[in-house]
């Protein structure tokens, strides 16, 4: 036969950012260190080796923070103009950045000085990487030269001269020693063979690239520039993958999560987003204070690091998980019991019995069962439900009221309980959702405790509130009926195509207005 | 070909299973049940149906065993006969025609020539109970003229009158009044409640009555739930009661067990209550049957209960309250909102169950397949409570989509209304639960209908309503990257002039949608939800919308409240032809351009059968039902059928259903629906198919291992086909361990050989013992003799021809197989 079926609880649509896994993951993170630089932070980069430091370039220094420390544990300064792109080896023991003047700089981590010097561009470097080899470091200059140096003895391989305008981003491929990519202010994204010394493919993006990234296998190519954020198969010769335009300024920095599922692009409108990589669809977006230059993760997406334009660095970290078993944990059951005659073969003769599954219903579902109506009642009104989930409340009163039995759940209540009552009913009357339901409690209460009235001065001063409430709502009601009147009045006056299709107007309010007088 | 005979009206099923009280058989193998005109029998275990004992001509009001027989099954009806049925075989054995309207029967083993019936003979409300002589002679119909009165100002219902203590007394209750009757005395008692008038309120007026089986002592049941239990009334003065009370209201019913040590109530709680030891503390409880009881009945043997439900249900429960099986029959809701619809699947009839159910309801089958729950919230029964009701339902052209509409209306300004749309599930092979719509209008929606183009590969939903909109609901992808899902959502509103939509329709095609509001009929465009065109024709509001189907397709039909039929060219945009009909129901068919409308008239509803082209209708029909006709339904035929006479062709694809406003579901026939309904085979009842129940374990081994003795001793006499034990060389080549064998194929076709039968026997013989066989088979529920004869018969038959097989193979094959033997065996028998 049927079992009990629990009370409908009435759902409304959550409003405003959809609740999915994505924001959940996005929104784990502790609210952000900020961490003031000289001048805009133009590069954020992390060691991929543990402890996972990164370097953060801001004008003319170069520092290297710990994973949860606010100061610089090491800076390199000897810059004599703004340093560019302080980029890790894959090794996390050397860095290379570029510099104003043209130079490109090798450092040692622990050094302070240059170990290697490569001259030869004669414009500001504004992009450098290891190649997957580690032993050639790649530079794009504004000279729109890109160059391949060689670092064990610090001379250039090859110069590529194919680039028509300012080289601003680059990238080597993680597992071609030999290739990599560079974007330039001449709206072209070009991929590089050094075995060929010339271009193998190029792609037009369409506005000044700002940022280009390869992804772990090499065969996709995100390029940013302008509001637009392309992606391009590589392995079809750099067709169009996609084009997104979510952001509505400039893109300025692309990175991809440690889980490669998810692409991170920061922009001039101060706001990163994250994208799904397999539907290319923007599942979350964050907000910042200034507008973005650069954008980091850590390993295992622990830290988020944010660079901008007004030289403040931004630093959020993943929040611990599982604080929850500080509780003394209860003795449990062994194992063994868990499993005790589960592993009992049926014999021949032996029937089978099975328990029925026990169902689980909630605690007002259990009362409404036993027909403790008023307890149920009781339930819902406790704090952490009216306050939390207010529907629910309203879901049993309305069950209640279906029943007929609301009358008696409402009934015999002392000061304090039937102070709780009309508590709701001043918090959540007003609003239209739950207004049919809430008047109708109300106006039970009103009847059984009409002649008690006057004997608790708590009691009385709810009263007073909520007749002050249902005041100010007929008074707004018909502000909201005039209001409604002169649009009809001005729909009326205009001259409209087809007199059928009539706007919806919120008539809600007029019902509501109806009962309330009443 | 079918012959032509007149269509007329006839009941198709889904009658009352729960009129009466069940009967078990002895063995509480089968259950019967009466079924309108009909008596059912029904297995126990599987559910199924075996038999349908028809004969009388009205409604059944009593079946019970015969006493002295208890293969046989007494039956009353208000046609005024009592039969008596075999219902192993579903046989009539003999009428007896008492000659009066006979409202129950009942049966009692020590008056073994004699039954009991209630008779009203002069006034509409006075009932007597009167004792029937049976007269005994062979012919098959007699009449029973000798009544005796027993008891007199009785109620008319069998609960309110019970045999005692093995038939020694008869109590009967009416009102505030118990009678007793006592046989040997020839005495009658009579107690009267004394609080019964002296308080106002006090609702003990007695409902139901039951009597110990062993004991002096009766069980009445009372309006207000209370079951007294009274003892000592043989004597008029000292008579004692006691009260057992747990039904907060009425008690529908009440049974003694066979032994009588434990008393079973039910009620509209549809709580069964067992007191064991007739004390109010030991109480046990079978909760959730569903329904109110209306009847409890227990088998003679002791192991099963059964309970007769409100919403035409048997459940059978075991002796330890456990529900073992339920016989579900149409389920005849008071109100029927949702009307009659065919669900394109399964080709069941949809309509209101269970309240706040669907229910699907195979009409080939007379049978429910099964209940949607559509609310989806505790049934609360209970006086005064406005229920939450399924008021509209459709269904999409294939099934895949199922809308529905609930509402609830406490006061004129509270309007709870609830969309919901399912949709069919093929893993689950049911309907699921997609989108749920809080107040999709503001008021009442009057139609609902899905557009049934298939060209539109996106489904289109249109609800119309009394506050003047009505809106189109589509389907949408609600999808994202974390999960696949589809949702409705409002497309468009659209109105006319504030007038209150009534009607909704799409043209067949699904280019068109026609709105009726109040006396004005719209068409829209569906494509761009375009105003195309306003019909109006000033003669009351629009009841009935339809398109014309088919070669009819430019045809609009509209019924009016005031009694005219219309019917408008939509290409000419011009009134066809008008009629003067008061419609009711008007259903197009959907495998041809006949539309059927039935009509309302002081007399007698009426049908008409008719095409939009022309005014002139094919087919009409008076007076199909006295009532009212609430809904009707044309549903397709899977085998069409061929009537050549013009008249009926418009019943060659479908079948046409109504549905009066007494809830009976009638439809046109020339023969009656019983037959068609396909016969359930006697073997689903065969002993295999029963459950293996602890029960079966004990004696069912035991009856197994008495079936193999039995059947080895008929073996011996009958010596059947298969003879390879009594051959000496086959049985040996059998049991011969298979790798010192020959090769298979090269005794196959000898061994193949040696079990045919030589050619001089089987032209005669074999036919003939073939027939035996069967003859066997078939008597084997007969009468004892006949079974004698018989086996007797194959006997002789048999025994010659067996001797000669062994003959024919110890002769001609023995020798052969010997010599495969003797190679063989050498080796073996040194190891």
């Amino acid at each position: 036969m049927a079992g009990y079926k629990p009370a409908a609880i009435q759902t409304y649509p959550v409003l405003g950012e959809k609740i999915t896994q994505d924001t959940l993951y996005w929104n784990n993170y502790k609210t952000p260190v900020q961490i003031k630089e000289f001048g805009a932070v133009s590069k954020v980069d992390f060691s991929p080796q543990p402890p996972y430091n990164y370097a953060v370039t801001a004008s003319s220094r170069i520092h290297i923070y710990g994973r949860y420390s606010q100061e610089p544990i090491k800076t390199f300064s000897r810059f004599k103009d703004t340093a560019y792109c302080a980029t890790f080896r894959q090794d996390g023991r050397l860095l290379v950045a570029g510099s104003e003047d043209g130079g490109v700089q090798l450092f040692d981590i622990s050094g302070r000085a240059p170990l290697r010097q490569f001259e030869g561009h004669t414009k500001a470097v504004h992009t450098v990487d290891f190649t997957a080899d580690k032993y050639h470091v790649v530079s794009g200059a504004d000279d729109y030269t890109v160059k391949l140096w060689d670092i064990p003895n610090s001379k250039e391989i090859l110069t590529f001269k194919e680039h028509s305008d300012y080289v601003r981003c680059g990238c080597a491929s993680k597992l071609n020693p030999d290739l990599f990519v560079t974007g330039s202010y001449d709206h072209t994204v070009k991929m590089f063979d050094a075995r060929t010394n010339k271009s193998v493919i190029s792609v037009e993006h369409g506005q000044p690239v700002e940022s280009v990234l390869l992804f772990p296998s090499g065969s996709l190519l995100a390029s940013a520039g302008g509001r637009y954020l392309k992606i391009w198969d590589m392995l079809k010769g750099g067709q169009l993958l996609v084009s997104l335009k979510n952001h509505h300024k400039t893109v300025t920095c692309l990175y991809l999560s440690s889980s490669g599922q998810r692409l991170l692009s920061g922009s001039l409108d101060r706001k990163v987003k994250v994208y799904s990589t397999t539907s290319y669809k923007v599942v979350h977006s964050f907000d910042y204070a200034a507008s973005i230059l650069s954008l980091a993760l850590a390993h295992e997406d622990e830290t988020i690091v944010v660079g901008m334009t007004n030289g403040i660095l931004s630093v959020k970290h993943r929040k611990s998980e599982a604080k929850k078993d500080s509780l003394p944990r209860r003795r449990r059951p062994a194992y063994r019991t868990f499993i005790k005659g589960k592993n009992y073969m049926k014999q021949r003769d032996d029937i089978l019995i099975n328990r029925p599954s026990k169902k689980h219903l909630e605690l007002y579902d259990r009362d409404l069962k036993n027909f403790r109506v008023s307890k149920a009642l009781d339930r819902v009104l406790e704090p952490s439900c009216t306050i939390k989930t207010p529907e629910i409340t309203v879901s049993i009163i309305k069950e209640l009221n279906r029943r007929g039995v609301l009358a008696n759940a409402l009934a015999g209540r002392d000061e304090k309980e039937i102070s709780r009552v009309l508590n709701f009913l001043i918090r959540n009357l007003s609003q239209p959702r739950f207004a049919p339901v809430l008047i109708n409690a109300a106006e039970i209460i009103i009847d059984i405790y009409l002649p008690v009235i006057g004997q608790s001065p708590v009691v009385d001063k709810k009263f007073l509130l909520l007749q002050g409430l249902v005041e100010k709502e007929i008074d707004y009601q018909r502000e909201l009926l005039e209001t409604l009147g002169m649009m009809d009045m001005l729909f009326a006056t205009m001259t409209r195509k087809e007199s059928t299709s009539v706007l919806q107007h919120t008539s809600d309010g007029f019902l509501e207005n109806k009962k309330m007088e009443s | 070909m079918v012959a032509e005979e007149s269509v007329r009206v006839v009941r198709c099923g889904g009658s009352e299973l729960n009129f009466r009280r069940a009967v078990f058989s002895a063995d509480s193998k089968y259950i019967f049940c009466v079924s309108g005109d009909f008596v059912k029998v029904h297995s126990t275990a599987t559910e199924e149906c075996v038999h349908i004992l028809q004969g009388h001509r009205n409604l059944v009001t009593g079946i019970q065993l015969n006493p002295n027989n208890h293969l046989q099954l007494y039956s009353c009806s208000f046609d005024g006969t009592i039969k008596l049925w075999d219902y192993i075989d579903g046989i009539l054995i003999k009428t007896f025609t008492v000659g009066h309207k006979l409202h129950a029967l009942f049966t009692l083993a020590c008056a073994e020539d004699s039954v009991f019936v209630i008779i009203n003979k002069e006034k509409p409300d006075v009932f007597q109970l009167f004792s029937v002589k049976l007269p005994k002679s062979s012919s098959r119909e007699t009449e029973a003229k000798e009544l005796y009165l027993v008891l007199d100002y009785i109620n008319q219902s069998p609960k309110c009158v019970a045999f005692g203590n093995e038939g020694e007394y008869v109590a009967a209750v009416r009102d505030f009044y118990l009678s007793v009757y006592f046989f040997k005395k020839k005495t009658t008692s009579r107690f009267t409640l004394s609080s019964s008038k002296n308080k106002k309120h006090a609702k003990n007026n007695f409902t139901c009555v039951a009597c110990h089986p062993k004991e002096d002592c009766i069980a009445t049941g009372h309006k207000d739930g209370k079951i007294r239990l009274w003892r000592n009334f043989d004597d008029g003065k000292k008579y004692t009661y006691t009260c057992l009370h747990w039904h907060h209201d009425m008690v529908m019913d009440l049974a003694f067990s066979v032994t009588g040590t434990s008393l079973l109530s039910g009620g509209r709680e549809s709580v069964l209550v067992e007191w064991r030891d007739a004390t109010e503390k030991k109480k046990e409880f079978l909760p959730r049957l569903g329904a109110t009881i209306e009847h409890i009945s227990v088998s003679p043997a002791g192991d099963l209960f059964c309970t007769s439900h409100s919403d035409n249900k048997i459940i059978i429960i075991h002796r330890n309250l456990e529900a073992s099986a339920v016989i579900q029959g149409l389920v005849k809701d008071s109100n029927i909102f949702t009307g009659l619809m065919i669900d394109p699947r399964t080709k069941a009839l949809v309509l209101n169950g269970k309240p706040g159910h669907l229910q699907f309801y195979s009409l080939q089958h007379d049978k429910q397949l099964y209940n949607l729950d559509i609310i989806q919230q505790e049934y609360i029964n209970d006086d005064g409570l406005i229920q939450i009701e399924l008021t509209k339902a459709a269904f999409d052209c294939c099934g895949n989509w199922l809308a529905t509409v609930e509402q609830r209306q406490e006061k004129e300004t509270e309007l709870e209304l609830q969309m919901k749309l399912w949709m069919y599930n093929k893993k689950t092979q049911g309907f699921v639960l997609n989108t749920k719509i809080n107040m999709p209008h503001e008021d009442h929606i009057t139609a609902l209908c899905f557009c049934n183009a298939e060209k539109f590969e996106n489904p289109t939903l249109v609800t119309a309503s009394k506050d003047g909109h009505f809106k189109v609901w589509i389907l949408t992808d609600d999808s994202d990257i974390y999960k696949k899902a589809v949702g409705w959502t409002c497309d468009f509103v659209g109105s006319y002039h504030k007038y209150q939509a009534t009607n909704c329709c799409f043209s067949e095609d699904g280019s068109l949608l026609a709105v009726s509001f109040e006396e004005i009929v719209t068409i829209w465009d569906s494509e761009t939800w375009e105003l195309k065109c306003t019909f109006c024709q000033r003669a009351g509001n629009i009841r009935h919308l339809c398109f014309g189907r088919l070669t009819c397709s430019k045809y609009l039909l509209g019924a009016t409240e005031n009694g005219i039929l219309c019917c408008w060219n939509l290409l000419s945009c011009a009134l066809e032809w008008s009629a003067k009909l008061t419609i009711r129901v008007m259903e197009p068919d959907p495998r041809s351009e006949n539309i059927a409308a039935v009509s309302q008239s002081s007399a007698g509803s009426d049908l008409f059968v008719f095409k939009p082209s022309e005014p002139r209708p094919l087919y009409i029909q008076k007076n199909i039902s006295r009532e009212e006709v609430q809904w009707g339904v044309f549903v397709p035929r899977d085998v069409p059928e061929s009537f050549t006479s013009e008249a009926y062709q418009w019943l060659n694809r479908s079948q046409f259903y109504f549905l009066t406003k007494s809830q009976s579901l009638l439809t046109f026939s020339t023969k009656s629906p019983e037959e068609k309904l396909t016969p359930t085979s006697k073997q689903l009842l065969a002993e295999e198919s029963l459950p293996t129940t602890p029960f079966y374990f004990i004696l069912g081994k035991h009856r197994q291992h008495q079936d193999k003795k039995i059947n080895e001793a008929l073996e011996s006499e009958l010596v059947q086909l298969p003879l390879t034990e009594n051959i000496p060389a086959i049985s040996e080549l059998l049991h011969t361990p298979a790798h010192v064998l020959p090769s298979a194929s090269f005794l196959c076709s000898k061994f193949v050989n040696s079990l045919l039968l030589s050619k001089e026997t089987k032209s005669g013989e074999e036919i003939l013992e073939d027939v035996d066989m069967e003859e066997e088979k078939e008597s084997g529920d007969d009468s004892d003799e006949e079974r004698d004869f018989t086996e007797k018969t194959q006997d002789t038959n048999d025994t010659d021809l067996g001797e000669d097989i062994i003959h024919q193979l110890s002769k001609s094959e023995e020798k052969e197989l010997r010599k495969f033997r003797k190679v063989d065996y050498s080796w073996i028998t040194v190891l």
